[in-house]
């Protein structure tokens, strides 16, 4: 085990740290956490004065972590001087670890903005966990339920497989694909795309939003036998239809 | 440490408690009269059960357990050491083997922390078979606590939307916090309610949470009565609720019991065929 360790920590190519806005993001990459902590590790050692007293925001991607695991992190920026601020996740139970600890799960300025429906477009490059690149957004995807008070949000399209449940947010800057029950509050287009979809096998959500349009599911919606539908924009209103691969298949 | 009993409790055998917490999130849904009736059964069983009150500053589980008036020392006092643990531990003199740690009704939660919780439980773990923790509602330093020792995790909810919420977020918190999959009371169901569409339906609460069903327990006029006497309903052989809580006990220990079919109603019991028979 020990040289195993000592082996990858020397490998800290995937570790990536770069001065945003507000302090140092740090991309964990891919790997085993124990090699992946290993090569942080190195690394914040090699450029140890550098960092010193940085805010940090950690990308971990997919990557399950849990409470411990963030501690674990947390405690090893602390060692360097540095201070764990923010987790930015596609998992929603790792999203859930970092606010029991208190820690932020979104950049700056980035959360609020979005209820009014209408995004300040200066918020685009600092929104969500996923900017590939060459400034790409990226696609997330999600697995599990998205519960009550759980949020995922994203520059780039979002794929759900699960449910979506009331009281949970999912906030993209490109369309939404609900691969389950849709039933908390959704925002595809959220920089102003106004060509965004959401589709889910059920659509009743709470609120959906596409660009800076709202509208809410009728109530027959949730008394009818489901059927996968997609919302867009058609006429400066949202409307829901019924899947049909003939007719939205070659989008 | 010795057994709490001076009796069975004692000599090789070796009990190592489960600890299981009560909790929902929202308050009012009937946590406090789900943990006194499922300890209390539970005791009936022959199991060794301590009931502890996570709740400080706003007691219940000695009153709904008919025992505030024994309360000498509390949680708090073991947490601070002014007693020992077995000093503050009150026995039930009606159930053979059940006993309350009472919380402290003068402090508040900041008194006792998630490792004070887990310390207590593991030392009442080697003299009991079931622990018991009586969570408060909401999401915060109560919940931490009530949360932290426990090996499992039981969710009490009504059949209607905002305790289902409230259920649904503490599912996600749960699992953040690598505990496994908690498992569902549906407390108070009204079966007219539900056949005239008023109320969620078993079914509906299920769809939302996803979770395993340990019981389901009908409103009962009797559950008011008995806790204003402090003497919990599972001691009465008439009530459904009771049989309800028993039933709860009885899966909590591994067996497998039929859900009640709540007699009154076509609808409710219609669907409770459906989930017997194409639960799995």
């Amino acid at each position: 085990m020990v040289s195993h360790y000592n082996a990858q920590a020397m490998e800290s190519g995937s570790i990536t740290i770069k001065g945003i806005r507000d302090g140092l993001q740090v991309t964990l990459g891919d790997g085993e956490l124990v090699d992946r902590f290993a090569a942080l590790e190195a690394r914040l050692r090699d450029q140890n004065a550098f960092f010193r007293g940085g805010e940090v925001t950690l990308v971990v991607g997919y990557r399950s972590m849990t409470r411990t695991n963030l501690e674990a992190a947390a405690e090893l920026f602390s060692r360097h001087g540095m201070n764990l601020r923010a987790v930015l996740s596609q998992d929603s139970g790792t999203l859930d670890a970092a606010q029991g600890l208190k820690l932020g799960t979104r950049l700056a300025g980035s959360g609020s903005g979005l209820s009014g429906g209408q995004v300040r477009s200066d918020e685009r490059e600092l929104v969500g966990p996923g900017i590939g690149p060459e400034g790409q957004p990226e696609a997330v995807l999600v697995w599990g339920a998205l519960r009550s008070g759980q949020a995922v949000s994203s520059d780039g399209h979002v794929t759900i497989i699960g449910d979506v449940n009331p009281g949970a947010e999912v906030i993209a800057g490109g369309a939404v694909v609900v691969w389950g029950r849709l039933r908390g509050v959704v925002h595809a287009g959220a920089f102003g795309d106004r060509t965004a979809v959401v589709c889910a096998l059920e659509l009743a959500p709470t609120q959906l939003r596409i660009a800076e349009m709202i509208t809410v599911s009728p109530v027959e919606a949730r008394l009818r036998k489901p059927v996968p539908e997609i919302a867009s924009i058609r006429d400066r209103q949202i409307v829901a239809e019924r899947w049909d691969a003939g007719l939205h298949g070659r989008r | 440490m010795q057994g709490f009993t001076g009796g069975d409790s004692q000599g090789f055998c070796h009990m190592s408690a489960r600890v299981i917490t009560i909790t929902s999130g929202k308050g009012g849904v009937g946590k406090t009269t789900a943990t006194a009736n499922i300890a209390a059964a539970l005791a009936q069983l022959g199991n060794q059960v301590v009931a502890i009150d996570a709740d400080v500053g706003l007691r219940n589980l000695d009153l709904v357990m008919g025992l505030e008036n024994r309360i000498v020392y509390d949680l708090v006092d073991v947490i601070e050491g002014r007693c020992r643990l077995r000093q503050a531990m009150i026995r039930d003199k009606r159930t053979d083997g059940l006993y309350l740690l009472p919380a402290a009704q003068t402090r508040d939660k900041t008194a006792v922390s998630p490792s004070d919780m887990v310390l207590v439980c593991d030392e009442l773990r080697p003299s009991f078979d079931y622990i018991l923790i009586d969570s408060p509602a909401g999401i915060e330093r109560g919940f931490r606590n009530a949360i932290a020792p426990a090996d499992e995790v039981i969710i009490v909810s009504n059949a209607e939307v905002s305790s289902v919420r409230d259920a649904d977020r503490i599912i996600g918190l749960l699992q953040a916090d690598e505990k496994g999959a908690p498992r569902l009371i549906v407390n108070r169901i009204k079966p007219d309610m539900v056949a005239a569409g008023d109320m969620l339906a078993i079914g509906d609460v299920l769809d939302v949470l996803m979770i395993e069903l340990i019981g389901t327990v009908p409103e009962d006029d009797q559950v008011i009565v008995s806790t204003n006497r402090g003497f919990p309903v599972v001691l009465e052989n008439h009530s459904l609720a009771g049989e309800a809580f028993r039933n709860i006990a009885r899966r909590i220990r591994g067996e497998e019991v039929p859900f009640l079919s709540l007699q009154q109603n076509r609808g409710l019991r219609g669907w409770l065929k459906k989930l017997r028979g194409g639960g799995k």
